[in-house]
């Protein structure tokens, strides 16, 4: 068997992989939802690959990741939009950063990149800050759902005979032979015959369970606004031009039709500390508005939130075998989502099959092709009539901002969802501008159900986020 | 299915009701679109006294004002649709709606929009702290009390001393939630007051006036509401903390008017209308919180009514305004209904002022109506009535407000 230590959208997107040559994939999860550490919180963007410092991991893996995105969105039925993205310089200064970019683009190999002067570029983005000079703009750089991917990837593990276990913390590993005994929170142990630790922001402690030292991670916290749909700032990732340390504070465009402003970049002590800031937010709101003053950070927010990258003193991403049938892919920050399938590749062709010497063979019967529940507003009326004929629950909307059916919401939960978060990533149900003020009632009642808990029993999240207490009174 | 209609009501709230029961009266085919299991809208949920004073001169609960409507439905030739979503309505008077048969479409040739409104979420105001569960906006609250059975706190703290505010804290205690308080940013209650003695005072629940929320905290759920004294400008005043152990948050935030799916006719943010409910788009008129957020059930409903007869009067080619009279806010005035009069017939004005005065005049110019509000406050809204002044050959009226000496 193959463990696979994390569903992150790396984690998830490594098991995929796997799973195409070895049926018995086994990815177990500490938390009690799928891709929600990191990859919860995060900018979404797939980047252009232009800016990693060449020579790195990053850089290696990136573009290509960029470019697999198209193949991925395909086959894990997943949106991925390819809305480009600029590199604004606002005044003479930046206009240095332009340039370098480009000598770093070329460093890189890629060629998916324009200069654009001031007419042009306010042509494409009319809301943009009127003194933005020069763009570096990149075509293939997109935006997409991170979560969506780690759960369509994870679905894909199990219609090809993996498994996917929650609530699985890995807290103790003794080698056994060639083989890893793993030994989880809950009791449950699990032997296998390689593993694959894509922890996170935990995966420095991870690969301590099993001896082996990689760079130490510290969480470096990003916080963001979430903008409501109705007003257009964007059509493209607007970036300012990047500092040493991060590429700054975006304004982007989401998937869904909404936009992000973020992310601030602060170490903090714990790696569970995703609280947003009084000084965050300001500057976050400062920031995004020198890009484009007609941000309305008074009427618009539907949400604030925060991110933790898993940061090293290296920046680069630490992807190597360890002491024995182990693979530590570690440091897995900014560009992680872009490259993760690039790095899915990397750990299959080349640390498993090259460097551990495992030889794999294709299977035969795997299926590549993996569908979505569809989300039926966006379905023409002929199909969404054929689906209510069959089961009249899809006519039935629950989520009124984001146009979310019953069946939509029963369909996420047979595949798996538990929680209102769940169901709200899988579905987007509650994700909307009213945050669920009209739906989340009727959510908890269908979760409940359907599954059998009863309402006290139904969690927004993680063990201790209950929701109901008890019934007003016995009936 | 396709249908074909004189009138299409969407939403069956208090306005929603009204405004189909008027059509229906004044001669149109009518057919009541409502999105939930059951007409009535916020008054289901609303189990607490207080409604119907005005309209039917008795004082009933939500659920009750709502059967009494009911009942006059009840004898009248109103189609009505229930558990059905309207997707989409189009310029050339067509909608779409979606239940659990099909998708349907309705060709009318007139729409009363009576949508109503969703609560401002504490996530939209972007107070800093930790995610957890345990916040609430007072509407799910109550759902989850009055309607499920279900009690989804142990303690709370409440935000926004509006009347809902008031009231849910009011239902809290009586349900053995410990209620804390009421924090409210303003430095005067938002509700009325009858509702502050009846609400708070008489179960010894604090009021925070000039208070608002600067940290929410916990791990997975609340655990912890930061609270802090504001100045005049809102701003925090240092070393005011106050720290609250609940694992509730009930936030009563303020009200958005609801205008989707119609996207073509000015807004802002709820639809504009005239004093006959008549939107930018002729053959659309509008009623009720989905216009602008109303302080009682009652003016909606007569809103609704008024919305249901021009619509039914327009639908058979009765209804033209010759002219429509912008209504201009003037100084001091914040909501203001409708912005346009037609001249010809009667209007209701309604209007919140935009600060607090001991004793103010409202004036509409060059009408000449003047009329004195004691303790005017932006919570309370104030209604005019004016004439119809058609040979007065206005462009434009305006409406302003001042403190007298
Ligand atoms: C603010 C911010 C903005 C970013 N923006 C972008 C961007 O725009 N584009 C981009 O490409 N990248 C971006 N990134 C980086 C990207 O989000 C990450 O690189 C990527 O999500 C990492 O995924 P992962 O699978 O490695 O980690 P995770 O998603 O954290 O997955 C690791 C999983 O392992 C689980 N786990 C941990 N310990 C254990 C254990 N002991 N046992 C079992 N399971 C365990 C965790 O619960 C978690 O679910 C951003 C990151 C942040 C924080
Ligand atoms: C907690 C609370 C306490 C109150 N207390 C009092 C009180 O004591 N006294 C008093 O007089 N007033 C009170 N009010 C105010 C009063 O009840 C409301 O202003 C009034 O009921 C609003 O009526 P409405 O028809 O405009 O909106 P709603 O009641 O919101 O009705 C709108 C309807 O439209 C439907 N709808 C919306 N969109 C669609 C769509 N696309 N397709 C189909 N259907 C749709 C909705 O489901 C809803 O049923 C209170 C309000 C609240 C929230």
């Amino acid at each position: 068997m193959i463990a696979v230590i994390g569903s992150g959208i790396v984690g998830s997107l490594i098991a995929r992989e796997i799973n195409k040559y070895i049926e018995d994939v086994f990815i177990f999860e500490a938390r009690n939802g799928i891709g929600t550490g990191v990859t919860k919180g995060n900018s979404g963007i797939i980047h252009g690959g232009y800016d990693d410092t060449p020579g790195s991991l990053r850089s290696e893996l990136c573009y290509k990741g960029n470019k697999l995105y198209d193949e991925i969105s395909q086959e894990l039925s997943v949106e991925v939009k390819r809305v480009g993205s600029h590199v604004v310089a606002l005044n003479e200064d930046e206009l240095k950063a332009i340039d370098e970019l480009e000598e770093r683009a070329i460093q890189n190999g890629v060629k998916e990149y324009e200069i654009l002067d001031k007419v042009e570029l306010l042509e494409m983005e009319p809301n943009l800050n009127k003194s933005a000079l020069k763009s570096f703009y990149c075509p293939i750089a997109g935006v997409t759902e991170p979560w969506e991917v780690a759960m369509q990837a994870t679905k894909s593990v199990e219609i090809n005979g993996g498994k996917v276990l929650k609530n699985k913390k890995l807290v103790e590993v003794k080698k056994k032979d060639n083989k890893f005994e793993l030994f989880f929170e809950d009791g449950s142990s699990y032997i296998a015959d390689l593993v694959i630790n894509v922890a996170g922001l935990y995966a420095d402690e991870v690969a301590k369970l099993f001896g082996d030292e990689v760079p130490y991670i510290f969480p470096v916290k990003g916080e963001y606004y979430l903008l409501g749909k109705d007003i257009k700032y964007a059509n493209a990732v607007i970036f300012p031009t990047p500092s040493k340390l991060t590429k700054g504070c975006l304004v982007v465009p989401t998937v869904d039709g909404g936009y992000l402003a973020g992310p601030t970049a602060h170490g903090v002590k714990s790696k569970q500390d995703l609280s947003t800031t009084q000084e965050g937010l300001l500057e976050v709101r400062e920031k995004s508005l020198r890009l484009v003053p007609t941000l309305d950070f008074s009427r618009n927010v539907i949400k604030t939130f925060a991110g933790l990258r898993p940061e090293t003193k290296e920046k680069d991403f630490h992807i190597d075998v360890g002491g024995g049938n182990v693979i530590h892919v570690s440091g897995i920050r900014s560009p992680g989502l872009t490259a993760a399938p690039a790095i899915a590749k990397y750990v299959v062709e080349y640390l498993i099959q090259e460097k551990l010497h495992i030889n794999l063979q294709k299977r035969k019967n795997y299926i590549g092709q993996i569908e979505k529940v569809p989300h039926l507003v966006e379905k023409d009326y002929d199909y969404w009539e054929r689906v209510i004929q069959e089961d009249p629950d899809a006519g039935e909307m629950i989520c009124y901002c984001n146009k979310i059916t019953k069946k939509e919401i029963k369909e996420a939960i047979k595949n798996g969802a538990r929680t209102l978060d769940d169901v709200k990533f899988a579905t987007r149900a509650s994700f909307g501008e009213c945050q669920g003020s009209f739906c989340i009632p009727k959510i908890l009642k269908i979760i409940s159900e359907e599954t059998g808990l009863k309402p006290e029993e139904v969690l927004q999240n993680e063990k201790g986020s209950w929701i109901i207490n008890s019934e007003v009174r016995a009936i | 299915m396709k249908y074909e209609t004189d009138v299409v009501v969407l939403g069956g709230g208090g306005g929603g009701m009204a405004a189909a029961k008027a059509a229906d009266k004044n001669g149109a085919n009518v057919i009541l679109i409502e999105r939930e299991e059951e007409n009535g809208g916020v008054l289901n949920q609303c189990i607490h006294n207080g409604f119907g004073i005005h309209y039917y001169r008795k004082d009933l609960t939500g659920p009750e004002f709502k059967e009494t409507l009911q009942e006059e439905l009840a004898n009248t030739n109103i189609k009505i649709l229930n558990s059905a979503f309207v997707l989409n309505v189009n310029k050339d008077k067509q909608l779409t709606f979606v239940n659990h048969k099909g998708i349907h479409e309705i060709k009318t040739k007139a729409l009363v929009m009576a949508t109503g409104a969703r609560e401002r979420h504490f996530n939209s105001l972007a107070v800093p702290g930790d995610r957890v569960a345990g916040i609430f906006t007072a509407g799910v609250a109550q759902k989850y009390i009055n309607l499920q059975n279900l009690k989804p706190a142990n303690s709370a703290l409440i935000v926004g001393s509006g009347d809902i505010g008031l009231i849910m804290a009011r239902r809290l205690h009586l349900e053995g939630i410990e209620v804390k308080g009421v924090v409210e940013i303003l430095p005067y209650p938002g509700g009325l007051e009858r509702n502050v003695q009846q609400c708070l005072r008489d179960y010894n629940i604090p009021l925070y006036l000039s208070h608002t929320v600067t940290r929410v905290e916990g791990n997975k759920r609340l655990s912890k509401v930061y609270v802090s004294q504001v100045d005049e400008n809102r701003q925090v005043i240092p070393n005011t903390e106050k720290v609250f152990n609940v694992d509730a948050l009930i936030t009563s935030v303020g009200l958005i008017p609801l205008t989707d799916p119609v996207k073509f006719v000015e807004t802002g943010p709820g639809f504009i209308t005239s004093n006959t409910n008549q939107t930018s788009e002729d053959w659309i008129f509008a009623a009720g919180n989905c216009t602008v957020v109303f302080d009682l059930v009652d003016y909606v409903s007569r809103e609704g009514e008024k919305a249901g007869k021009y619509a039914a009067l327009y639908s058979q080619n009765q209804y033209f305004p010759e002219q429509k009279v912008k209504v201009k806010k003037g100084k001091n005035i914040n909501i203001l209904h409708p912005m346009y009069i037609d001249p010809n017939e009667r209007t209701k004005l309604y209007l919140r002022v935009s600060k607090t005065f001991k004793r103010a005049e409202v004036t509409v110019e060059p009408l000449g109506i003047k009329m004195i509000e004691e303790e005017a406050r932006p919570s309370e809204m104030i209604e005019i009535s004016i004439k119809p002044f058609k040979d007065k050959n206005l462009k434009e009226i305006e409406v302003s407000a001042r403190e007298l000496g």
